[in-house]
């Protein structure tokens, strides 16, 4: 089921605005946080289930962080978000991917904690980009497996 | 770093401003009947309840409404400025219309009647189910009265026993005579 937006917001805001804060300072991190929670609600009405809300949330986050980023940067270049601090992300999704093969984890933890590409991921991996999109595909495939 | 009070709130504003929200509530804290939380959406005023619990009512609106309900209080001014005036004595009557597309067609059908008691009067059960179609249905009157969403708009309070007992009320009999006290219609 999934939960009133209400308990959503609530119990992921503090944590959200964390990272954001982390990643982009206090300032940048206050117009990031009201346009993370105003996509997910764009988004909420299309959700099919309430599982992993907090993993897609901070998808959401880290793609509006990434797109800050870009916009901040004259070259357009990628910012590289891996090498960056704490490693929030990983520790977020870490908990929900554990039983995966870790392939499949990694692929998915780099995707969709760190926003990278697959090419990217591939490299991390020690495979290619194709690999690493299908490992990723996957892993998806069998969380949601797992849920029902 | 948590939220900052001024952040959330104008997350919940701009929320609302977006026109994203399935169902807008807010929680009026300090009533005379009490705590209330009122629910708006675009068609009018969905709830109103006595005690709030709200992570309860809020699933019960998200089931009814839609999944997208937050607390903003900007689309809730309107029926809480309403309401100030009617506990002051300064409304005999709500311009906010009450959002009935969730309920039942009996039900709906009885309260739109219950809508035309006046301020200040009375009516019975079984007048109201007289009105209705079904002058026997004087007990099914009285569960459409409770489940009544938005009490004090949809005047519930107004609907007492035929010899003039108050019989029953949603949100509590003191409530109920307060009410009927403050319109005059009890002593």
């Amino acid at each position: 089921m999934i939960p009133p937006f209400e308990s959503f917001y609530e119990t992921h805001r503090d944590e959200i605005h964390r990272f954001l804060v982390r990643k982009l300072g206090r300032d940048r991190a206050e117009d990031a946080f009201q346009e993370t929670f105003l996509r997910a609600l764009r988004a909420y009405p299309r959700l099919e289930h309430g599982a992993h809300l907090r993993a897609w949330v901070f998808t959401i986050a880290a793609r509006i962080v990434v797109d800050d980023m870009r916009r901040r940067r004259p070259q357009g270049e990628l910012p590289e978000l891996a090498a960056e601090d704490g490693l929030p992300a990983f520790e977020d999704l870490a908990p929900l991917t554990e039983d995966l093969p870790p392939k499949e984890r990694a692929a998915i933890v780099l995707r969709y904690g760190y926003d990278l590409p697959y090419d990217e991921i591939g490299a991390a991996i020690g495979s290619s980009e194709q690999a690493a999109r299908q490992a990723a595909s996957a892993g998806v495939r069998r969380l949601r497996k797992e849920q029902m | 770093m948590n939220v900052s009070p001024t952040l959330d709130e104008r997350f919940r504003a701009a929320a609302a401003a977006a026109r994203l929200l399935d169902v807008a509530f807010d929680v009026l804290p300090d009533t005379p009947v009490g705590p209330l939380l009122v629910g708006v959406t675009d068609h009018g005023v969905c709830k109103i309840s006595f005690d709030p619990e709200p992570e309860r009512e809020l699933e019960v609106l998200a089931q009814r409404f839609g999944s997208r309900v937050l607390r903003s209080s900007k689309p809730v001014e309107r029926v809480q400025l309403e309401l100030d005036q009617y506990f002051s004595g300064r409304r005999t009557h709500f311009d906010v219309e009450p959002d009935l597309r969730s309920i039942a067609d009996y039900h709906r059908t009885v309260l739109t009647e219950l809508a035309h008691v006046e301020y200040g009067h009375t009516t019975t059960y079984g007048t109201l189910a007289a009105l209705t179609g079904n002058p026997r249905a004087a007990r099914a009157i009285g569960t459409v009265m409770n489940r009544n969403p938005v009490p004090i708009v949809l005047p519930c309070h107004r609907v007492v026993g035929a010899s003039g007992s108050l019989t029953g009320y949603g949100g509590g009999l003191d409530r109920k005579e307060w009410l009927l006290r403050l319109e005059g219609a009890i002593l």
